[in-house]
């Protein structure tokens, strides 16, 4: 069995007096696309938000590569954090910026590659998401498919070993859910990546998903592989293969 | 509507149009008790008519529901309130427990405002010498956005100053043969105190509350979320190009705001108090001092920091959507002002009491 590139251990988050997540125990393999399911409001982007610190656990362990992230200092986890890239629902993407310079900030923030090589990684890495053409629009002039994919973009610039998707398909068509999903495949395939996809999208569970973790009301429902949830006695699990999404 | 045999008749639609109307003649009705209600001549019905039956059930000891077509029960079904529970509102704490959490909110906020303190100026120290984690030119940026493009408005309100001060001044020294004085009157007060303090002003509103929405937008819309998974630290990359452009601009902006008001008194010496131009601002030179130069210039620094930490702080604790965005640019500009007053005033005592 493959060392989890991901571990996650009596996991506990809270927004003040409320509790989200309540011991929480997942591993997440290397080289698969584990995606975590569950209704709205039942934790999933929190999970995903404690395991990045970009909310700190009230308590419990989560190691990334082996190591305890939540014991580190910030410079030590910035090291872990560029080999991270995360899609966040609505793109992020910086306002302020065209969409060639939001996908350089990572490149010129933390390689000493010359201009002329970051160029030509950003326009690799805009053509992967087929945005070629749209390198000099700002965000406000992008659909939400465009947003997300340039977000992707950015998000892949440096190669990453791990990445997050915060609900890549929501608000998009089935053609635009469909091409994005195999750009994901994809970016497994070759690139290696862990990809771990927050969603509620059944159609984008069968084609792409390894690992399915199922969070119910804070707690892990289920962790298995996706032919294991299908069969699974589970009744929200069973209601949700059958009923298709939950939103 | 009728009433017969204990039983209410319901005839014709029963939804929002009508239900006020059904309200007014059920109450004109006389009857002891309702043991059933007759949906036989019901046409049509809504939430809001479902809401009225639904209070006829409540107060008349649920009678039954005779001749309900299908349309009707499935409506009853669906839009029904019965047996839905208002939730208890949250009982109000005592008024220790609310003053206790008054003082945690104070401490929290304290100490989140002290590590930005620290953190904005460790790194806008650091940032000098090291320009990782910063945009490119975004310095720049911000010296035009901050001080090229404030110069017009403050050019225009300080020479306006200047001849509103110098006009109102002019009509007392008049009156003693003193009219020399207005070029004391004028240097000193546009060096030390209005030059500086208008800038201040016009900055904390114009650049205050557009560093406090720009960073809040980034805030809600999970752009500062993106920089951090970026590993790049938000301070450095959003607030200290700011700093290091209001430190440079907002000094400039003193003297040229400064200087204006005092041609501003000139126009009023020269046309109003006859006074030449060439003892008016000889005058100048021989008023100002290098030490009330350097108290202008030195206090316009801490007005800069002031207005940018403000702006930054409420920027990184905004909350909700657009209202959160408002919400908190509106406090940064009501605070920037605040404390220049109190650090204005604080400078006055340090260095006239």
């Amino acid at each position: 069995m493959k060392k989890p590139i991901i571990s996650v251990k009596n996991l506990v988050a809270k927004y003040g007096e409320n509790t989200i997540l309540e011991n929480i125990f997942i591993d997440i393999f290397p080289e698969e696309i584990t995606v975590i399911l569950g209704g709205s409001g039942c934790g999933k982007t929190t999970l995903v938000k404690n395991i990045i610190r970009l909310y700190e656990p009230f308590s419990g362990k989560v190691k990334i590569f082996g190591k305890d992230v939540t014991k580190m200092d910030e410079a030590e986890f910035e090291d872990i954090l560029q080999n991270i890239g995360m899609l966040f629902q609505n793109g992020a993407l910086l306002n302020s910026m065209n969409v060639f310079d939001n996908v350089a900030i990572p490149l010129e923030q933390h390689t000493n590659l010359p201009r002329e090589i970051i160029e030509k990684i950003i326009r690799v890495k805009l053509k992967l998401v087929n945005l070629v053409n749209a390198e000099n629009l700002q965000p406000s002039e992008l659909s939400g498919g465009m947003k997300k994919r340039a977000a992707l973009a950015r998000a892949i610039a440096l190669d990453p070993k791990i990445l997050f998707c915060d609900e890549p398909s929501a608000g998009l068509d089935p053609v635009t859910s469909a091409s994005l999903d195999e750009l994901i495949l994809n970016l497994k395939n070759l690139l290696k990546m862990t990809i771990i996809i927050v969603t509620h999208e059944l159609s984008s569970i069968h084609r792409i998903a390894d690992r399915i973790i199922f969070l119910d009301d804070g707690k892990v429902l289920f962790s298995g592989t996706l032919k294991e949830a299908k069969s699974s006695n589970i009744s929200e699990i069973k209601h949700f293969f059958d009923a298709g999404s939950f939103d | 509507m009728k009433y017969e045999r204990e039983t209410l008749f319901l005839e014709g639609e029963l939804t929002q149009k009508t239900v006020n109307s059904l309200l007014i003649k059920f109450e004109k009705l006389s009857f002891d008790k309702i043991d059933a209600i007759d949906f036989g001549k019901v046409t049509k019905t809504d939430s809001a008519g479902i809401a009225f039956i639904d209070t006829l059930l409540i107060n008349n000891n649920s009678p039954k529901l005779v001749n309900l077509n299908n349309n009707i029960e499935k409506s009853f079904k669906t839009f029904s309130s019965i047996g839905i529970k208002a939730m208890p509102k949250s009982k109000k704490d005592n008024f220790f427990i609310q003053t206790g959490a008054q003082l945690f909110d104070f401490l929290l906020v304290t100490k989140s405002a002290i590590f930005l303190v620290s953190d904005i100026f460790y790194w806008s120290f650091v940032g000098l010498f090291n320009k990782k984690g910063q945009r490119k030119d975004s310095v720049i940026h911000q010296s035009l956005f901050i001080g090229v493009d404030a110069l017009g408005i403050i050019a225009l309100l300080s020479f306006i100053l200047g001849l509103i001060l110098a006009l109102q001044s002019a009509a007392q020294l008049r009156q003693f043969g003193a009219n020399i004085f207005v070029a004391d009157l004028m240097a000193v007060s546009m060096v030390t105190e209005m030059g500086p303090f208008l800038t201040a002003i016009i900055i904390a509103g114009r650049s205050g509350s557009s560093i406090a929405s720009e960073i809040a937008t980034m805030k809600v819309t999970e752009e500062l979320d993106a920089l951090k998974i970026m590993a790049i630290n938000p301070v450095r990359y959003v607030v200290v190009p700011k700093f290091h452009a209001m430190t440079l601009c907002m000094p400039l902006l003193v003297i040229v705001s400064a200087l204006i008001g005092i041609f501003g008194g000139l126009i009023i010496a020269v046309t109003y108090l006859d006074l030449s131009a060439v003892a008016y601002i000889n005058r100048i030179f021989e008023v100002v001092k290098f030490r009330d130069t350097i108290i202008g210039l030195g206090k316009s620094f801490f007005f800069a920091w002031a207005i940018v930490i403000i702006g930054s702080y409420y920027g990184f604790n905004a909350e909700g959507g657009a209202e959160g965005v408002g919400k908190v640019t509106t406090k940064a500009v009501v605070s920037s002002i605040f404390w220049v007053i109190i650090l204005d005033a604080i400078n006055s005592m340090v260095f006239y009491f």
